[in-house]
């Protein structure tokens, strides 16, 4: 097992992955579908505006996109600090 | 061939290849009775996982409830995918590296506490057995309606169905049969969805075709469906789709969905099964690309049903004159109300007695001078129940008999698949958790085995009575079971991972006041345990709390459950050296193989 230090910084790492991830998580769903919507009533698309999109199917790709990406990134950070499988 | 022999030959088969699976894959021992051995691939995990999540909910009501509201029932789809983000990141390495078999032993051991684990049972057996009342309920009105036999037929057929695969294969069993439920599910939504999208729009992809333009020949031709539906409704005195109300509420209730997701028992052990940690990130993934095939088409399925009823409901458009009802008798693309009016899921009264049946919003003021001047007495088509949309829909847009079939099927692999998933935790919990830790720790492996089935049996039983006699309206229930999840377990496990300082106390208080200030919110206004009549006030905005439905009450819950959790553990001692250690060895995921049993 790696040593103490070396556990609390990729327990750190792991933090900030999750952070910024759930920041991203939290704009595609409440920021641009619901809150922010009226920021992008400008935007049309297919006979509406894109917050309606991001509501029905855009947050949903994003949060594909999200599991992905963290799964790589955390696989990623196991192997730096030597703590995989 | 008749439709109902042509039913019953499409469910027929899926049953035979459920029982032939199960037949397969039984369990030897607790390992795969419980986490099918842990030899599940990733890939084959999410595809179960997802069947095993998209309820008769998902399936059957979804696409109804988005069709009647539009944008403001977003919720149900962000709320119903963005709880994965939660668990991919917050939950599920970390469960599957502890290596248990059961959401009350992460508790138990993690809150070295036989107190917490009992709570974490009972909030698991509140949480499933609410929810798989509304399963049953919903396998027993698909049975109903397509095999042409009573309720109760329906719903003991259902029974007995579940009780053959998944008391005799548990988990193992479960995972590969819910793998093919997925695929007949699947296939029986986007079909028709396919064929709607096809002849709406002419693009064959129902979820691009909702943002596409009608296709010549169709009412609004050229303009881009949504601009049509828009039009119709708001015609019609109704809200345009695209169009909702309190952001507020609507942000509440996705996160309600969200955290619910995450903290269902049923779902989180499903990450139990799978060989590594690094599997358990990626199957999250896989679990919500099944899962968006589904939820990227539903919105589709949504607006495309609710064009083509409005669109029949005013035959030379929203200006002309309504449907007649001599139309809706004879004509042949009609066929669908009057079979659907036989159920008394719909139904409509010509009102003003002029033969035709008017559809609008008779609770619009703009609309009363309209209404007044043409000799309408109020809206006609009296009942649309909205579970019927998605099984009606083939029929709707006039597809053949084996589409319906397949829906039939689909409906039924959706309801059931659940339930196993739902009856597996209950048993579980209660074999593991109760009879092997707190009661009987000396049973062998063999013992224990005999008593998971027996208690999944029981479980199956209790739920069939349930599902005969449900407690108040099954869609209230559904939403406990999410408002529970998250006010209960979810906080319990995430504060478990990402805090060493919550201590035993800390976590049984927090898990308590999360399931009682929770109840306490529903039974005010839903009636004690739903029974109608025992609310003590009525269910109606200006008496909420800050205006919270119910059904919003989710991350309240939540929070509540967060707060007494560390004032609690702030306040007491904190957690002895070796769970600091655990909590360490949680954290990364080397060595998750070896941890696998006491």
């Amino acid at each position: 097992m790696a040593d103490n230090s070396s556990t609390n910084a990729y327990w750190a790492a792991n933090i900030r992955i999750i952070t910024w991830c759930l920041v991203i998580w939290a704009v595609a769903s409440y920021g641009f579908a619901i809150l922010l919507r009226p920021l992008l009533s400008g935007i049309p698309i297919g006979g509406t505006d894109l917050g309606f999109w991001f509501a029905q199917q855009g947050s949903i790709l994003v949060f594909l996109a999200l599991i992905f990406f963290y799964a790589w990134r955390m696989n990623k950070l196991d192997k730096e600090f030597g703590v995989e499988e | 061939m008749d439709q109902t022999t042509l039913n019953i030959i499409v469910v027929g088969l899926s049953f035979a290849l459920y029982f032939g699976i199960a037949i397969w894959a039984r369990a030897g021992s607790t390992s795969e009775f419980y986490a099918a051995g842990r030899g599940v691939n990733p890939v084959v995990n999410g595809m179960a996982t997802a069947a095993d999540w998209m309820s008769a909910a998902s399936f059957i009501s979804m696409a109804g409830l988005i069709a009647f509201v539009g944008y403001s029932n977003s919720s149900f789809l962000m709320g119903w995918t963005g709880g994965y983000v939660l668990m991919a990141l917050l939950l599920a390495p970390y469960l599957r590296k502890f290596g248990k078999f059961t959401v009350p032993e992460f508790i138990g051991d993690r809150f070295y506490s036989t107190k917490a684990r009992v709570v974490g049972v009972i909030c698991l057996i509140v949480i499933s057995t609410t929810y798989v009342i509304g399963q049953m309920t919903g396998a027993g009105v698909a049975f109903s309606r397509f095999l042409e036999v009573s309720s109760t037929t329906g719903l003991v057929t259902a029974s007995c169905v579940v009780f053959v695969y998944a008391v005799l294969g548990g988990m193992k069993g479960i995972t590969y049969t819910q793998v093919a439920q997925y695929v007949v599910l699947i296939i029986a939504y986007t079909i028709p969805a396919i064929f709607i999208s096809l002849q709406l729009t002419g693009n064959p992809i129902p979820g691009l075709g909702l943002f596409s333009n009608m296709a010549p020949g169709q009412v609004g031709a050229g303009e881009p469906l949504l601009v049509t539906l828009d039009g119709l409704l708001t015609d019609l005195g109704f809200n345009a789709y695209t169009t909702g109300s309190s952001p507020f509420l609507m942000a509440l209730f996705t996160l309600s969905l969200m955290i619910g997701t995450a903290g269902l028992p049923h779902v989180i052990i499903r990450f139990f099964t799978v060989p590594r940690v690094a599997d358990a990130r990626i199957s999250a993934g896989w679990t919500l690309v099944f899962i968006a095939l589904l939820y990227l088409t539903a919105p589709a399925v949504g607006a495309m049903a609710r064009l083509n009823i409005t669109d029949l409901m005013w035959p030379e458009g929203t200006q002309g004159e309504a449907v007649t009802i001599e139309m809706i008798q004879n004509d042949p693309e009609y066929a669908w109300m009057n079979t659907w009016q036989q159920t008394g899921l719909l139904g409509w009264e010509d009102k003003n007695g002029d033969g035709r049946i008017q559809y609008y919003n008779d609770a619009n003021p703009s609309m009363t001078e309209r209404a007044e001047a043409a000799g309408w007495q109020g809206n006609e088509l009296t009942n649309f129940n909205r579970d019927i949309l998605v099984l009606a829909n083939p029929e709707i847009a006039n597809l053949p008999g084996w589409v319906i079939a397949l829906i039939a099927a689909g409906g039924i692999a959706a309801a059931l698949s659940t339930a196993a998933g739902l009856l597996l935790a209950i048993s579980s919990a209660i074999s593991h958790d109760l009879i092997k830790t707190v009661f009987n720790p000396s049973i062998s492996e063999k013992g224990e085995l005999l008593a998971a089935r027996i208690s999944m049996a029981g479980a199956i039983v209790v739920a069939t009575y349930l599902g005969l006699n449900p407690p108040g309206f099954a869609a209230q229930v559904v939403a406990l079971a999410f408002g529970l999840a998250a006010a209960t377990l979810f906080p319990a496990l995430m504060m478990g991972i990402f805090s060493k300082r919550i201590n035993a106390s800390g976590a049984t208080w927090g898990m308590l006041v999360g399931l009682i200030s929770t109840c306490a919110y529903l039974f005010t206004y839903l009636g004690i345990f739903f029974v109608p009549g025992t609310n003590f006030l009525e269910p109606t905005a200006s008496n909420y709390l800050f205006g919270i439905p119910p059904t919003h009450f989710g991350p309240i819950g939540a929070l509540l459950n967060f707060a007494v959790a560390i004032l609690v553990s702030r306040a007491t001692e904190e957690p002895p050296q070796e769970i600091q250690d655990l909590v360490e060895s949680v954290r990364i995921p080397r060595g998750a193989g070896a941890a696998v049993d006491h």
